[in-house]
């Protein structure tokens, strides 16, 4: 019997604050233990929560460049349950009114893994609807040592997004492009550095698996405990194998909750559906309701960055980039600025330019960095320079292989390509009476190729072209020669 | 006159023309205190050396300030920097407050010195004050007799002069309850008027923080200092605070005072009735117009808040685990064995009866049938004081039932010790303000005399209205010049 994976997941998301959600200490990473901590994060008798402001819009944000609906009124409620690492064992979260509803994630091709982007799934642009986006408080972090714990309470009370979908993913590989694409929005946004490494990011992972085309789903096992995109994905794929496995040899599923182990490659029962908490949700009586339709909207509305999405459309829009091209560009918002900044500089038809230019980041300057072992921040080129030459290939001044050796020197020294091409003395030849003389002996000394292209093999101007440029070392424009090299064929 | 006899009205009179130090306050407090503390234990800790170094420390300008050199006696469940802050339970026994509660800041920027840390219910659950892991607090009227809850540390000092004026909380009647049963003033104020920032929570939506006071004039000079917005409160309002002594003497005349005829039906002490009957005649005679509300949702008043109030207080004391801080047992098996043995040895039978019952009523299943709609009969309630104050400035009602009860009498009978706030819970449900002042004495008790107090219940936010009625009564009567018998 053929089985098909049903998937949702819930994502957890550090937002990146100045200070906590409810009081006033630093929100930051790596501060030595209990070093940001206050009477309020500890939770001692008596203290308030106060809302970070900063947390609500940015939480805010997230929904509205994800398409949610902003809940007009909203309010935090208390989820009680024991454990140390939580100062006042309940936390302060938001139950049946979150500030974000409905919205979804488109997933692009290049946010597939490598190996699965022929899929055809991978163009599919399929939308993983949201359920939800609510904001909470984050846990203090726990140390076991030999016969002790140890709490650390820095990240107590530090803001904390929780992204829900709904049950659309149907693959580890949707999963992994679902995450990629949400990281490289909340990263380019400054909403949060969504490392999953550092637990900036954290995913459950709730699936099943049904008969195909059956309607009912199967019963779900939520999946914890995975620190890397491609961690999820291996783990979801063990977690479906698992499933499909024990169905078929007719086992059964129980609900429950596992943990994934990325070093044995599997996942291990934490515990049953019976050992559930009842959460005993209720309005937090600490904190009033919210209004998001007082201004709050509408000023985020007005603040709200262009997501990764929307600009590689508006790269295959405005520049007719291809979409491999603009999803390159539009994956890492520095990279972005930089070909923007560098297409602003450079002159000429847009379109062209910006090919020219998508092509030398993507072809050139990324293999250089890598090569280099440096990132976009060390880059020498100026977007002017880098601009400049575009320019200067586009007026047909130098020949793209000149181009391409300048560039590779401007990388290396950060010079401007004017003084490179000065003392290179690549100058590129338009005026029509050399490029003629040219022309005229490439035809001379080649009587055979004359008669292939007399004869309609139209391959045999390109060999022409060849010569042609050849004898002028390289310096001939070779769209022009290709035309002086027709009107004398032609002739 | 002894200087403890002293109003707060009068003793900053006498500190303001420097007739006497705040030193000699404190010397004249700690004689009273050593006298009758024995009888009364109304403190579960005084500290006396630091209260002297703050007083020495007062410059002239402080002592020009509202509060200059005044000590005020301090419920033991607001924070008060470097001193104890137990909430009378076992769970908290040596925990030291890191910081100060907003309303100690606002004492202390007006001269004020914090004094003492006043006997209570354990987090302040109780109406007798005998839910004390400190023991009991007596009546300064009756020794034999409970003092109210769950203030009754701040109202028997008070009464007892082992104070110039206190502050206590009131979550279902805890300052107007105790200060009617000991015969001094006590003022809730409107929830919000007052930052709750470092007042130990029991119930977040009903707690309030107010003065207890030995004159209604001396509740309105504490009220003018602690009332106001704080940012660290998110329940509390940004509505501004009037001049509470400005309009104190202007009298009942074209006031309507409303009376409610459903506070005057089921289990009201037939003595207590006729006392509050000749106060409301009093306040006529003044020239008030006295006109009858009802307020039909009275009767589930009660029952409601016995939902709201434990459910968050389930969740208000979970933080009690021994964990961070307070008292731990030494020898748990794993972490919930130790948390079990800890709040198990920590809390009192009355605050695990709470917690049980407010984890209940939260519990999935439970919720929509008990949280949800206590919450709606709420709202009721809140309509049915806004639908009353359409037709008056102010309602007048007994503030208890009965006058103070024997220690011991009610403790093995949980429903009728919550009796004791049948006529209270409602204001704080209501969230508006509620004034206890006494209004005569019960011909009951050891010594024949029990204080009675009447109840004045206000808009939301109209604590002026509740002090100007308090003052007429109080200045044509003579019961303030009423002493107890441990005097
Ligand atoms: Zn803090």
């Amino acid at each position: 019997m053929e089985y098909e994976a049903v998937i949702g997941l819930e994502v957890h998301v550090q937002v990146k604050t100045h200070s906590k959600m409810f009081c006033g200490c630093k929100n930051e990473f790596g501060a030595p233990p209990n070093t940001h901590t206050c009477p309020v994060c500890l939770g001692m008798p008596g203290v308030l929560p106060t809302p970070n402001l900063e947390a609500v819009k940015k939480t805010v944000l997230t929904g509205l460049m994800l398409g949610c609906e902003i809940n007009r009124i909203c309010k935090f409620d208390r989820k009680s349950y024991f454990y140390p690492d939580m100062p006042k064992n309940y936390q302060i979260s938001q139950y049946d009114q979150p500030l974000c509803l409905d919205g979804g994630v488109v997933l692009g091709k290049y946010a597939f893994p490598k190996d699965a982007q022929k899929d055809p799934i991978a163009s599919a642009k399929k939308n993983v609807r949201l359920i939800r986006i609510h904001l909470e408080e984050d846990v203090a972090k726990s140390f076991h040592f030999e016969t002790t714990s140890g709490i650390d309470f820095n990240r107590a009370g530090t803001p904390l997004m929780e992204i829900v979908t709904q049950a659309d993913i149907a693959s580890p590989e949707e999963a992994f492009a679902f995450l990629s694409t949400l990281q490289q929005t909340l990263s380019q946004a400054r909403i949060s550095d969504a490392d999953m490494e550092k637990g900036q990011l954290r995913c459950d992972c709730n699936i099943s698996v049904r008969p195909k085309g059956q309607l009912e789903f199967g019963t779900k096992c939520e999946i914890k405990n995975m620190n890397s995109i491609s961690g999820v994905r291996r783990a979801v794929a063990y977690e479906i194998t698992r499933q499909i496995q024990t169905i078929s040899n007719g086992g059964k599923i129980s609900q429950e909750t596992r943990r994934w182990d990325d070093a044995a490659g599997q996942t291990y029962l934490m515990r049953t559906k019976e050992q559930a908490h009842d959460y005993r949700y209720f309005p937090d009586p600490d904190l009033m309701p919210m209004r998001t339709d007082l201004g709050l909207v509408e000023s985020m509305k007005q603040q709200m960055p262009e997501t990764p999405s929307m600009r590689e459309e508006r790269y295959m829009r405005d520049y007719a980039l291809n979409d491999y091209d603009a999803s390159v560009l539009s994956s890492d918002i520095d990279l972005s600025h930089y070909f923007e900044g560098v297409l602003n500089a450079a002159q000429g038809d847009r379109q062209k330019v910006a090919k020219a230019i998508a092509n030398f980041i993507i072809n050139d300057l990324l293999g250089l960095l890598g090569g280099a072992d440096q990132t976009l921040a060390d880059c020498k080129i100026m977007p002017e320079h880098f601009g400049g030459l575009v320019s200067c290939v586009d007026a047909g001044k130098i020949s793209s292989k000149q181009a391409k050796e300048v560039f590779v020197e401007m990388f290396a020294t950060g010079k401007e390509p004017s003084t490179i091409i000065q003392e290179k003395g690549m100058v590129q030849i338009s005026d029509e009476g050399a490029l003629e003389s040219f022309a005229k002996q490439a035809i001379e000394a080649n009587p055979k190729s004359v008669d292939d292209y007399r004869a309609g093999k139209m391959a045999a101007l390109n060999a022409l072209k060849g010569q042609a440029i050849k004898l002028s070392k390289g310096k001939a424009n070779p769209q022009l020669i290709g035309e002086v090299l027709e009107k004398l064929l032609n002739a | 006159m002894e200087l403890f006899f002293e109003t707060l009205t009068g003793l900053r009179e006498k500190l303001a023309t420097k007739k006497v130090s705040p030193t000699e306050v404190l010397d004249a407090l700690k004689k009273r205190v050593e006298a009758v503390e024995p009888s009364i234990r109304a403190f579960n800790h005084i500290d006396w050396e630091t209260a002297r170094a703050e007083a020495a420390a007062l410059t002239p300008e402080d002592l020009a300030k509202p509060l200059g050199g005044v000590p005020v006696a301090i419920k033991d469940v607001m924070a008060v920097k470097g001193q104890p802050l137990t909430c009378s339970s076992r769970i908290l026994k040596g925990f030291v407050s890191p910081y100060d509660a907003c309303v100690i800041e606002k004492l202390r920027a007006a001269g004020a010195i914090p004094l003492g840390r006043a006997n209570m219910d354990e987090f302040a659950m109780g109406s007798s004050t005998e839910n004390s892991a400190d023991g009991p607090t007596h009546n300064p009227w009756d020794t034999g007799r409970i003092p109210g809850g769950s203030s009754g540390g701040s109202a028997a000092c008070v009464s007892a002069d082992e104070a110039i004026v206190a502050l206590g909380s009131d979550t279902g009647g805890s300052i107007r309850q105790p200060a009617a049963l000991c015969g001094c003033v006590g003022l809730k104020p409107t929830y919000g008027r007052v930052s709750r920032y470092g007042l130990v929570a029991f119930a977040s939506s009903l707690d309030q923080i107010g003065p207890l006071s030995k004159t209604v004039e001396d509740s309105a000079r504490i009220l003018q200092v602690i009332a106001g917005h704080d940012a660290r409160d998110n329940t509390s309002a940004a509505e501004p605070v009037p001049d509470y002594l400005s309009g104190l003497n202007q009298g009942v005349k074209g006031l309507k005072l409303g009376v409610p005829k459903e506070y005057f039906i089921h289990g009201i002490d037939p003595e207590v009735e006729k006392i509050i009957r000749d106060a409301i005649q009093h306040l006529s005679d003044l020239g008030a117009e006295i006109v009858d509300i009802s307020l039909p949702h009275t009767n589930y008043a009660l029952a409601s808040y016995y939902i709201v109030a434990p459910a968050e207080a389930s969740a208000n004391l979970a933080r009690f685990d021994g964990v961070r801080y307070g008292a731990r047992v030494k020898d748990g098996k794993d972490v919930i064995d130790t948390y079990c043995r800890t709040r198990e040895k920590g809390f009192g039978s009355e605050v695990k009866r709470r917690i049980i019952l407010g984890t209940y009523v939260l519990s999935s299943g439970y919720y929509d049938a008990y949280y949800l709609r206590a919450q709606k009969v709420r709202t009721l309630i809140r309509r049915d004081f806004s639908e009353a104050f359409g037709k008056c400035d102010a309602i007048l009602t007994p503030t208890t039932p009965t006058p103070a009860f024997k220690i011991g009498e009610k403790t093995e009978d949980p429903m009728q010790m919550y009796l004791a706030d049948v006529f209270t819970i409602a204001v704080n449900m209501a969230g508006i303000c509620g004034l206890s002042l006494p209004c005569g004495f019960a011909a009951q008790g050891k010594h024949g005399r029990l204080p009675v107090g009447l109840q004045i219940i206000g808009k939301a936010f109209d604590e002026a209205t509740l002090l100007r009625v308090g003052q007429a009564y109080e200045q044509s009567t003579e019961w303030r010049k009423e002493r107890p018998a441990c005097a």
